[in-house]
């Protein structure tokens, strides 16, 4: 079994069982606070995910994506803060 | 090395599994939120030095640094930032909260949540 087919049947079904329980916390959260942090979580196991595809498609020019993703994931959650501020002021 | 990159990258796939579930399972919105911030940078960590290990020789490393550094520079932040948020309009603690430092400032009741599971043995005390 080469690490490539390793990855393929065990470690990506599992990060995708992972997003998937994110998207039930997603869909049911009570609060808007619970569906921003979900989405933080999401973007997180996104960017394990495409490590993972970088490490297993021996590519290492994906991390570039990974970072993006990073960035992303910051400037998304502090946005949405500031946005639930504003509306609780107004 | 191989065998040595599988095993690094189950135990960082089964700790952001944990993640996963923990932000189903938790009773509360602070408790999701340190599952967030805490075990799934964790797990992305891992992941990385996994795919720092597997091209060592080339500008993956350097990347790979970077992207933990950032990770764990800005998690925290948002998270504070998000909590603080939250705190301030009152999303409900969890019922069996038992240290809270601003317990006699409020000039406004203080919402719970209403689930009538019991906290573990360990935790009452």
């Amino acid at each position: 079994m080469t690490l490539a087919t390793y990855f393929d049947y065990v470690i990506f079904p599992i990060l995708a069982l992972a997003v998937m329980i994110s998207f039930i916390r997603l869909y049911k959260g009570p609060n808007v606070v619970d569906r921003i942090i979900a989405l933080d979580l999401i973007i997180t196991i996104g960017i394990g995910t495409v490590t993972a595809y970088s490490i297993r498609s021996g590519q290492g020019l994906f991390l570039d994506v990974a970072m993006i993703f990073a960035l992303i994931a910051f400037l998304g959650t502090i946005a949405l803060s500031f946005y639930l501020y504003k509306s609780k002021q107004s | 090395m191989d065998v040595f990159i599988g095993i690094i990258s189950t135990i960082g796939a089964v700790v952001i599994l944990i993640a996963a579930i923990g932000i189903l399972r938790m009773p509360d919105f602070y408790l999701r939120m340190s599952v967030t911030v805490k075990a799934a940078t964790l797990g992305v960590g891992i992941f990385l030095l996994c795919a720092a290990m597997v091209f060592p020789y080339t500008e993956v490393p350097f990347k790979a640094l970077a992207i933990i550094f950032f990770l764990l520079l800005t998690s925290p932040v948002s998270a504070h930032m998000i909590g603080r948020r939250a705190f301030r309009a009152n999303i409900a603690l969890w019922k069996y909260t038992w240290i809270d430092d601003l317990e006699d400032k409020y000039t406004y009741k203080r919402k719970y949540t209403q689930s009538t599971e019991k906290p573990a043995e360990e935790e009452k005390e």
